[in-house]
């Protein structure tokens, strides 16, 4: 089954350009542009080569034998787990796949300053080095409580010449970041680019991004093959924007024997207000630039998301996972916070990696994938990111634990 | 109908610019928020802003998310949210005006949201209902998706819509092929409250947008227009001249010190609509 989308940025009846006039001529600058390099075979020689010398690419995909170990023997079943170690990109996540190649176009529209927002910093991060590594003037926009939770990365930021605006309007996370950084645009829209970190916003956003992050799953296609010999039986990767399970997902979107799945943060639970289960607990709406599923009431205002987890802590999500949510093509599934946590820990013990507590979410919802799959089924799980930002905010929680 | 009983205008927007030009003035379109700071005292704000010479009423609907707005109309959406409001009360606002107003012509100025969780088509009959004359929102551009436009333009009601300093030819001509009502001409690339910037371009630019648009609707211009002073100064190339974050601010600081905002619009206002002659 394919999604390439209906009309240039249609998802079905998702996605779509919803902003201001004045963000409208550079939009569809942005997406005539992108149309015309991502075909250009100098500008695909030049993302490649940065992917490989400067990112790190080809990522490994790591089987890892004692996690599924445990999750078989408590199933009484056969199952091979791979991880695709997007934790040891460069930065220490999938998303400068997506900023090497924004920066490569902003370059070529002539832009000379460079906007962003950022969850967890791990997008503020990739956009500050890339702008370090082109010589370009940098601003990234966070919510305050994330500058809080995510101090490390805040420091990384600005180690790397970036200027971080601490957002304190609305519920001072990503969304009030995501509208801080369109009010900038909107003002500099002449000469910024804004670098957007996930697969939501307006077109050609979630199809830029999409297409960016898609070596994730090429690369996994590959790998899978030359490990076992056939496809994986599914795919899990954690969903906030979404853009780290696009990019998984397009390397199989085509194949309908293998099952995606995808994890949203429930937070403290989905029967609480405290959750980021967008697809599974939002209805179509409108927010930053698209039609998709959203949080929000019956009067249309946005609610606020919870979670453990900076990066998922968004009451948006992608227009694409909109449309596979209702197509069936994908599966929502959510884990709570406590449920990140364990995975996350369980992760780390069974095969020495600490992902990220984004990440920690697709981990955590392998067992109940597992048990909709045949026997010696394999998964691939999408580690977005390392774990190493998340220590304080870890450490909380089993503070006692780690530091014994 | 939109339009006063026996009015030779296609609306009561329409009415209300061909009013002020045959009193040889520019017309007064305010913006304020609704229900800041609270669904009475915005009733009173709305009311008197009409008593004192604003032609077209912007009545603002709070949204959690005003991406396209500056600080202080930011402010204002967080004071009515927190008083409970949101685009049902707003539409109850519209009502409560409309009984006390049958002149003043009123759009309802928000975002895509609110109205695409309600369905477009029944927002527009609920404002149509509500006694509003058109709408303005922020974030649903006409030709990327027209059903917002369909929807009112069946309820009879004009879709205002903004025009920017990048928007290209094109771009005009397409905008104002589906508009009602008036254009509003966005003066600056930004976000409402900004500083008002050189009108020598601003100037050169609303005479475009009429060539573009054949002339048949009136311009208006907003975004960083505070003073009297820099009310008539736009006067001098535009149709009409909007004021919001402004009149906005007056609200705030009289609340914010304990007195009744509405005598503080209410001359505030005066003074706007004399500086329009």
């Amino acid at each position: 089954m394919s999604t390439v989308p209906h009309a240039p940025g249609q998802f079905g009846p998702y996605g779509g350009r919803y902003v201001s006039e004045t963000l409208m001529p550079a939009l569809e600058e942005l997406a005539a542009a992108w149309e015309r390099f991502s075909r250009d075979p100098t500008f695909r020689a030049e993302l490649d080569r940065l992917l490989r010398e400067y990112v790190g690419r080809p990522t490994p995909l790591t089987e890892a034998a004692q996690l599924a170990d445990q999750v078989a023997r408590a199933q009484g079943r056969r199952l091979r787990v791979f991880l695709k170690r997007e934790d040891l990109c460069h930065t220490g996540s999938h998303k400068l796949n997506n900023c090497v190649g924004q920066i490569l176009l902003a370059q070529r529209l002539g832009k000379k300053r460079i906007i962003a927002e950022t969850g967890a910093g791990q997008h503020g991060v990739a956009t500050a080095t890339v702008c370090a590594l082109f010589g370009l003037p940098c601003e990234i926009y966070m919510g305050a409580v994330d500058v809080e939770r995510q101090s490390l990365n805040v420091f990384r930021m600005q180690l790397l010449g970036a200027k971080v605006h601490s957002v304190k309007d609305g519920t001072a996370t990503l969304k009030d970041a995501m509208n801080e950084a369109m009010r900038d645009w909107v003002t500099n829209v002449g000469t910024t680019h804004y670098v957007l970190g996930t697969v939501a916003g307006p077109h050609p956003y979630p199809t830029m991004v999409g297409e960016l992050q898609s070596v994730i799953g090429r690369e996994a296609r590959v790998q899978i093959q030359a490990a076992t010999g056939r496809l994986p039986d599914a795919c899990l990767a954690c969903v906030g924007g979404g853009s780290n399970a696009m990019g998984l997902f397009r390397g199989f979107l085509d194949d309908p024997g293998v099952r995606l799945f995808g994890v949203e943060a429930a937070g403290e639970g989905l029967d609480t207000s405290h959750h980021a289960a967008t697809l599974g607990k939002g209805r179509p709406g409108v927010l930053h630039g698209a039609r998709s599923y959203v949080l929000c009431d019956d009067d249309g205002q946005i609610a606020e998301a919870h979670s453990i987890s900076a990066g998922l802590d968004y009451p948006g999500v992608g227009p694409e996972h909109s449309y596979l949510r209702d197509t069936g093509r994908a599966v929502y599934l959510a884990a709570t916070d406590q449920e990140a946590l364990d995975a996350c820990r369980l992760l780390a013990r069974c095969e020495g990696i600490i992902p990220a507590l984004e990440s920690a979410h697709a981990v955590a919802g392998l067992p109940r994938v597992a048990a909709q799959l045949p026997d010696g089924a394999s998964v691939i799980i999408n580690i977005s990111g390392r774990g190493d930002k998340d220590m304080g905010t870890i450490a909380k929680y089993f503070g006692a634990e780690v530091s014994s | 109908m939109t339009n006063a009983p026996g009015s030779p205008f296609p609306s009561r927007i329409a009415g209300a610019f061909a009013r002020a030009r045959s009193q040889g003035r520019k017309a007064l379109v305010l913006y304020l928020t609704g229900c800041d700071p609270d669904f009475e005292t915005s009733r009173r704000l709305l009311l008197a802003a009409a008593r004192a010479g604003t032609d077209v009423l912007e009545l603002g609907v709070p949204w959690s998310d005003p991406s396209a707005d500056g600080p202080a109309i930011q402010a204002a959406m967080r004071r009515a949210l927190a008083a409970g409001g949101g685009m049902g009360k707003a539409l109850d606002l519209c009502r409560a005006v409309r009984a006390d107003n049958a002149e003043v012509a009123i759009v309802l100025f928000g975002y895509a949201n609110p109205i695409f969780v309600r369905g477009a088509a029944k927002f527009a009959a609920q404002a149509k209902q509500a006694g509003a004359d058109g709408a303005l929102c922020v974030d649903w551009p006409a030709d990327e998706d027209p059903e917002l436009a369909q929807a009112l333009s069946q309820q009879g009601l004009d879709l205002v819509p903004l025009i920017a300093p990048t928007s290209t030819p094109e771009r005009v001509k397409a905008i104002a092929a589906v508009a009602g009502g008036f254009l509003y001409y966005v003066s600056l690339t930004g976000i409402t409250g900004s500083q008002l910037p050189n009108l020598g371009e601003a100037s050169a630019r609303v005479r475009q947008v009429r060539e573009l648009s054949g002339g048949r609707l009136p311009v208006a211009v907003g975004f960083g227009i505070a003073t009297p002073a820099d009310a008539r100064a736009v006067a001098g190339f535009a149709d009409g001249v909007v004021v919001g974050s402004a009149a906005v601010r007056v609200i705030e600081r009289a609340v914010a010190a304990g007195r009744d905002p509405v005598p503080e619009l209410e001359a505030f206002v005066r003074d706007l609509r004399a500086a329009l002659g």
